[in-house]
Order: C-alpha cells, then structure tokens, then sequence
C-alpha cells in the first residue's frame, strides 16, 4: 500500500537537490489544455512528457507545464518548446507517441522533429 | 469529449481560472446513476453571466468567441436523461462566501451514456498544473469510496511542490491502489 511514509522519504530526498535545482529548467513545454486541446487529446500528451521527462532523467533541465487555448484549435493537441536563446518551436496533432519521439530526439538530443511542427505563429 | 473524465478537467480549469484556492471534486455512484460535482471557492459569476453560460457563445477566452466547456458537460449529461445545474455566488456581491458549484447527473444505462474513462489522469493533471491548490477528490461508489485531499499531502510534504514527478507517480499509484482495492 501506498503510505504517508514514502512521501516524507521523498520530502527528505528532494530537500538536498531543491537548491540544485533553482536557476536550471531552461526549457519550457507547454502543452494547450483548453476544451479544444482536451478533447482533441492533450491529456495523454501531457502525461506522456511528464513521465518521459522523469524518466529520461531530463526534470532539472525541462519543465512541463500547461496553458489555455493557444489560439489554433484545429491543429490541437498543440506543444511549445522554449528554449533559452532559441525560436519557439510549435509542435502541433501530438499523440502520446509522438510526444515520446520528441523528449527522445528533441528534449533529450537535441534536434527539433520537423515533421510535426508548424512554422511562423 | 470521449470520456466524463474529459469533461472534469476542462470544467475544473473554470475553478482554476476564477482563482479557487479550494476546488473539490466529487462523484458519487448509485447502481444507475453517477453524479458529478465541482465546487469551488473561486470569484464566481454575476447572474447575467451566470444566465448566460450555458450558451456556447458565451466565455472567458480570449482567443475566440467560443466557449464549450459548459454546453458539452450539460449536453453530456441530458443526452442521458440526466440533469445539470450550476449556481454561483459572485465575489463582489458575496464576498465572505463566493465560488461556483457545477453539476450534474448522468444515467449510467442509457445508449448515449459517456463512461467516466481514466479519472485518475484528469486528478493529476489537475494537480500538476496548478498545486498550490487545495484539491479535494472523492469518489464514492456502492461499498467503496476513494479519497485524495491534498492538503494532507502537502502536511507530509513542506515546501516540496505537489508537482514534482515523484510526487506525481506518488499520488497516481495511491488513487489508483484505492481504486483496485475494498
């Protein structure tokens, strides 16, 4: 069973990286979660990059957080990357899968996957 | 919206929005019927708004002049013969007791019933997106009832973040054992 206990092991975990951590998480993605990105499928999305970043071990470096309607509805789920001194990158129809394929090849390596963004918005 | 769930993320990002530090969430199932509501203690509605926001042409967003979250729950739950309400109490007008309360009620056997679908998900996007929130989930069925309320969380956890990734796989394995369990 999951107990109280584990948290505090957590809390007591986090409590020596919390300061390492400040200043860090120079990319940003943001994942769409208004009605028209809920209903097109932004939830697994979402949930595909907060695991993935976890696992890959990327959570000092990427932050995944969530917004509103970003204003193209008909190409929701829509993801931004930002990334200090670089160009927004929008990715746009994400799935779960392709949402892994981006914190491997992009988050992770380095190289924008052209195929599923879109340009100048 | 494919799932119920659906419906309760989107229409819970409303509580978000009005600025609730207090949101709670809560289902309960009889045999044939599931009722879902969301209360917050958030800046509420005017009654003109309040009247008016059942109509897809009516919403906060600033993007288009389109707004479905309501009308989609409210279709959702009447295309089964259930029923929806929402009141509010604006913050000028009420402002020691304001917030908003939305739900509604869904026959669980009807053709065009929408399964409730992974809840589990919705809670915790919920919380990663905003966890200085104090977010209460109950869900209660015949003979069981799953809980989560944050604020006992956060009495264990200090000042470390509810929406950290180990904290998130935390609370995800802890509903989801509540679920499978009892």
């Amino acid at each position: 069973m999951k107990s109280l206990a584990e948290l505090q092991a957590i809390r007591e975990k986090m409590q020596n990286k919390v300061v390492m951590r400040e200043g860090s998480g120079d990319v940003r993605v943001v994942v769409g979660m208004a009605t028209c990105g809920i209903a097109a499928g932004a939830r697994p999305v979402l949930n595909t990059f907060v695991e993935e970043v976890n696992k890959q071990n990327l959570s000092d470096k990427v932050t995944v957080t969530q917004t509103g309607c970003i204003g193209i509805c008909q190409f929701e789920p829509v993801v931004e990357v930002y990334e200090a001194g670089k160009e927004k990158v929008t990715y746009v129809k994400m799935t779960a899968e392709k949402a892994k394929e981006v914190v491997e090849k992009h988050l992770k390596g380095g190289k924008v996957v052209e195929d599923y963004v879109i340009k100048n918005i | 919206m494919k799932e119920l769930s659906l419906n309760i993320l989107d229409i819970a990002k409303n509580s978000v929005k009005a600025g609730a530090d207090t949101v709670e969430i809560a289902l309960t199932e009889t045999e044939d019927q599931l009722e879902i509501r969301i209360s917050d203690n958030g800046c509420g509605m005017t009654p003109e708004f309040l009247a008016s926001v059942t109509d897809p042409f009516t919403t906060t967003r600033t993007t288009r002049k389109v707004g479905l979250g309501i009308p989609l729950f409210k279709l959702a739950s009447e295309q089964t013969g259930g029923t929806f309400h929402i009141e509010s109490r604006d913050q000028a007008a009420h402002p020691k007791d304001h917030g908003t309360v939305t739900a509604a009620t869904f026959m669980k056997n009807h053709l065009d019933f929408t399964p409730l679908g992974d809840v589990i998900s919705s809670v915790v996007t919920l919380i990663q997106a905003d966890p200085d929130i104090r977010w209460v989930y109950t869900h209660t069925m015949p003979g069981k009832e799953v809980r989560l309320d944050t604020n006992e969380l956060k009495a264990v956890l200090g000042d470390v973040p509810l929406n950290i990734p180990e904290v998130i796989a935390w609370i995800t394995d802890y509903l989801r054992e509540q679920y499978e369990t009892a």
